[in-house]
């Protein structure tokens, strides 16, 4: 069905120091919004609010389905994940690192395999998926932390800096990926760049951050 | 010279002969041992994971303490049982001192300390991205430690395998509370101890060339454990 997402008035300090000040925006479903700014201006932390990972000192992070307000349980973070520019690889095969979140929810293992292979298939990555995903190159295991995130088939996509340090090759298949789920059409897609040429080739929805808020 | 190549021959044909005498004093040895390993695993295993997961008051003491145990050397660990399991002492009655439990006890109050402070430290070696990951992928608190305790496996393994390699080669503890009898608790490293005092040195060569075999094949485990878990190091500073 597909989720919005309701930030509203949210605040974020470290030590004193604010690092996202009455942020708000309402985010629809089935759309690609990017976010950018310079480094340090809140852009991660508020994709770790927004994926409810970390909590805002004020405000609220709302997820809304139809008409009704979710409740911000298991169930609800289950329909969400977020790429972190670094992704933290299991040392265990490629196969096994993008089945994880397929595994912790019980799917069985046929549906395991098949919706893992997948996902691989169309990272790019099906002819590695028995290597030690510790010896892949950054750009595969950027590719890996898409493959991993997609195959679960998310509602709601973070992704924070998915293209950092790694070369063109790599970077098209990410947006390529991005682009197809974009045209399935029912994932929203919140994800932070430095490049201003690849957040124009990914939508039209261009989101800046200044003084720890969010403007268009 | 002449008189360690004869030893050396001889103690290769007990060896070879297969004695049941030389077979039971292995058997012990090995039986002990890892019933002690399985003791200390089950509860240093726990701690290692607690103190590795979570932090709590008197956290660093325990470790500190656990550190400090590592090095336990084993003729007080032995002295300290002895007192607590003679007639006199608190738990006398259990009738334990001379029996090949005590020296399992003794055994696993060595390996204890070992396997939880390298469970812990492989435990909070792991990546915090790891965690991170986790729950970005919606995993549970608890399926996310399952997912820590996974990472930390090689180095966990390593420490129930250097464990298991100070007790089979430990004498000191086992000495003082097993009493090496013979038959009944007469192990590889007191029987060494005993054959060398009466100049019976084929017999304690025989015994050093086992144990010495035995020690190599833990520490080929250990290294093989220890190369598994580090996958991504390629080099090596002199080629």
């Amino acid at each position: 069905m597909g989720l919005r997402l309701n930030l509203s008035g949210i605040s974020k300090s470290y030590n004193g120091n604010i690092v996202l000040n009455n942020s708000s925006y309402l985010f629809e479903k089935g759309r690609v919004y990017v976010l950018m700014g310079p480094n340090g201006c809140g852009k991660s932390t508020l994709l770790r609010i927004a994926a409810l990972l970390e909590n805002p000192d004020s405000g609220s992070v709302n997820y809304i389905e139809g008409d009704s307000v979710l409740q911000n349980d298991i169930s609800l973070k289950r329909r969400m994940t977020l790429v972190l520019p670094k992704i933290g690889v299991f040392n265990t095969t490629v196969l096994k690192n993008v089945a994880y979140g397929l595994r912790i929810r019980g799917f069985n293992k046929k549906e395991l395999s098949d919706r893992a292979s997948a996902a691989l298939e169309a990272a790019g990555l099906i002819h590695k998926k028995n290597d030690n995903a510790l010896t892949l190159s950054s750009g595969e295991t950027q590719r890996l932390g898409i493959a991993r995130a997609m195959v679960i088939k998310p509602d709601m996509l973070f992704l924070d800096e998915p293209t950092a340090s790694i070369d063109s090759k790599n970077t098209a298949l990410i947006e390529d990926i991005i682009n197809r789920m974009k045209m399935e059409g029912s994932i929203t897609v919140l994800m932070t760049t430095h490049d201003h040429n690849q957040a124009k080739r990914l939508t039209d929805r261009i989101l800046g951050m200044d003084n720890g808020s969010i403007s268009e | 010279m002449d008189s360690i190549t004869e030893g050396l021959i001889n103690a290769l044909s007990i060896i070879l002969s297969l004695d049941t005498e030389l077979l039971g004093i292995i058997y012990l040895s090995i039986k002990v041992s890892s019933l002690a390993l399985l003791i200390a695993a089950l509860a240093g295993l726990p701690l290692g994971a607690l103190l590795g997961l979570k932090r709590f008051p008197l956290r660093g003491g325990i470790i500190s303490l656990l550190n400090t145990f590592m090095g336990l050397p084993p003729v007080v660990v032995g002295l300290f049982l002895y007192l607590m399991l003679s007639r006199s002492g608190p738990f006398g009655f259990m009738s334990l001192l001379y029996t090949p439990s005590a020296m399992v006890i003794a055994q696993g109050i060595i390996a204890l300390p070992i396997v939880a402070a390298l469970c812990h430290s492989a435990i909070v070696n792991v990546d915090p991205i790891i965690k991170q990951a986790s729950a970005t992928l919606g995993a549970t608190p608890l399926q996310t430690t399952i997912t820590i305790i996974k990472e930390a496996r090689y180095g966990i393994m390593s420490g129930i395998i250097a464990a298991l390699g100070r007790v089979m080669s430990e004498v000191g503890a086992i000495l003082i509370v097993g009493g090496n009898i013979a038959g009944y608790t007469r192990v590889m490293t007191t029987t060494i101890a005993l054959e060398t005092d009466k100049g019976n040195f084929e017999l304690a060569l025989a015994l050093g060339i086992i144990l010495l075999s035995i020690s190599l094949l833990i520490n080929i485990f250990l290294h093989r454990f220890q190369k598994m878990g580090d996958i991504t190091t390629k080099w090596v500073l002199w080629d």
